[in-house]
Order: structure tokens, then C-alpha cells, then sequence
């Protein structure tokens, strides 16, 4: 009986820490997409929106 | 996690942005409408005429400062997204995340995302020379990820293999070298643009260091309330 509330427990743990490096993981996907976006991406409209803000933050711009 | 992650994410990029967005407002914006003059050819640099280094500047300008603005707040979520994501594995890890140390996260973002690839592509003042964006941009995207990853190993792997590796990957991006122009052509004086890189600097590293003590911040509050 307790061999298998261990058992439960550890499984549970496992679980949990897999969940939460797969929510880090996605959580630096969309992190790096949010930077890609404002700071990378050469659309006309977001460079010239984003320009100023590319140059301070250090971005290759033009 | 997720949503602690989010939450916490989008409160200290938000928080942080909107400082850094005011100090970049204030001590980094002049400086880059002052070289936008050389870049459009209002003024010459080593012209007929001499040029006064007291230069009026456009002032506020609604659209264009609230756009910085808002997309200070959208970069600087986005590093929150990332910082508070590796703040969670290495908690889960045994390591004890506080405002204190935070900042402490903040300045090594600022190594991996700022210093690192400005040693050999410093912060462009507009008119500069440069080599091909898309090159500069991968050159840039790989030097971050490698000097991240040294961050991550002098933190939590501080060995002798796991320093070793650290520096090599540092020094990596630069001895391959960054793209460069082939020709310098820029109409903006040295002084402006040595200004403007040491600003632009110097802000950031104030700005990691607040985006790092946020994040940290609301990850412990966000962790107290679940």
C-alpha cells in the first residue's frame, strides 16, 4: 500500500515538472516570436512603426 | 505554470517597458533625431559650412512617440516571456528566485541580449553603413542564443568544463566575426553615434535590470496567489 502511494507520488511529479518545462518552452516560443515580430521583422509598416525602438534597443535596423 | 508564466511575463514586461520606453524617450531619442538630421541631409557633416553641435530637434511627435512606446512594452514582454520561462525551470530545479536576485537575471539578460552582439555590432545610429539586414539578423539571433546559454552554464553549471564551454561560446560570434559593410558611407559625425551607442547601452542595462527584478517580482506573487 504505501509502495504505491510513493509510486503515485513520484509519477505525479514527474508529470508536473514535464508540464512545466513544455509551458517554459512555449512560453520562449512566444517570447521569441514577440521580439522576432517587433524588433526583427522587415514589414514595411512594423519597421517604420518599430524604428526608433530597434534602434535603442540595439536591433540590426535597414 | 503557464498561466503563472504569462501573467507574470506580461505584468513585468509592461512595468518595465513603460520606464525604459520613458527613459529612452528622454536620454536616447534626442540623440537619434539629432543624427536623423545628417541622415536626411539637413545638415552636413564636413560641409562648406561649419555645423553648431546645438541642434534643435523635433519635439514630441504623438504618433511616433506613443508607437515607441507601445512597442518598448511589446519587446520587453517578449524577453519577459523568456526570463520568467527559465526563472520557472530553474525554480523547479532548486533555485530560489527573488526580486534580489532578479536583478541579478536582469543584467545577465543584458550580457546575452544586448552586450553580447553589440561587441561587434554596436547599436546603429540611423545612416550608418551596414552590412545586409537578414545577415545581421541571423548573426544577431545566434550570438543571443549562445550567450545565453553561457549565462545559463555560469550560473547553474559553474564547473570547469561548464566555464570553458561559456567562454567559448562567447567568443564564438566574434572570432567568426559579424557581417560588416563594405564601405563606410555614414553622413553622421562619430561623436553623435559613439553618444548614441553608449546610450542606447547603458539603457538597456538599466532596462534588464528592472525587467529582471519585475519578473522575479511577479513570479513569487503570482506563485504566492496560486
Amino acid at each position: 500500500m504505501k509502495t504505491t502511494t510513493v509510486a503515485l507520488t513520484a509519477d505525479n511529479h514527474t508529470t508536473d515538472s514535464r508540464t512545466g518545462l513544455m509551458s517554459a518552452v512555449f512560453a520562449m516560443i512566444i517570447g521569441v516570436g514577440i521580439v522576432a515580430v517587433t524588433g526583427h521583422v522587415q514589414a514595411a509598416a512594423l519597421h517604420d512603426a518599430a524604428h526608433d525602438v530597434r534602434h535603442a534597443t540595439g536591433f540590426p535596423c535597414h | 505554470m503557464f498561466s503563472r508564466i504569462v501573467s507574470s511575463a506580461l505584468f513585468a514586461g509592461a512595468a518595465a517597458g513603460l520606464l525604459i520606453a520613458l527613459l529612452q524617450y528622454v536620454f536616447v531619442q534626442p540623440v537619434l533625431l539629432h543624427a536623423e538630421l545628417y541622415e536626411s541631409g539637413t545638415l552636413i557633416h564636413f560641409g562648406a559650412d561649419p555645423v553648431s553641435t546645438v541642434q534643435n530637434v523635433a519635439g514630441f511627435d504623438p504618433l511616433r512617440d506613443l508607437l515607441s512606446l507601445l512597442f518598448t512594452m511589446l519587446t520587453y514582454c517578449g524577453y519577459a516571456f523568456i526570463l520568467v520561462a527559465l526563472m520557472g525551470v530553474a525554480e523547479e530545479r532548486g533555485a530560489i528566485i527573488t526580486p534580489r536576485n532578479g536583478m541579478i537575471w536582469g543584467l545577465m539578460g543584458f550580457v546575452a541580449a544586448h552586450l553580447a552582439p553589440a561587441f561587434s555590432l554596436p547599436p546603429e545610429v540611423p545612416g550608418v553603413a551596414a552590412a545586409d539586414v537578414l545577415l545581421r539578423q541571423y548573426w544577431w539571433f545566434a550570438t543571443v542564443a549562445l550567450a545565453a546559454i553561457s549565462m545559463w552554464l555560469i550560473a547553474f553549471h559553474f564547473t570547469m568544463v561548464g566555464i570553458g564551454a561559456a567562454i567559448l561560446l562567447l567568443l564564438l560570434p566574434h572570432i567568426v566575426g559579424a557581417p560588416q559593410p563594405a564601405e563606410f558611407t555614414g553622413p553622421v559625425p562619430t561623436e553623435i553615434g559613439a553618444l548614441f551607442a553608449a546610450r542606447a547601452l547603458t539603457v538597456g542595462l538599466v532596462a534588464w535590470t528592472l525587467l529582471g527584478a519585475f519578473c522575479a517580482y511577479f513570479w513569487t506573487k503570482e506563485g504566492e496567489a496560486a
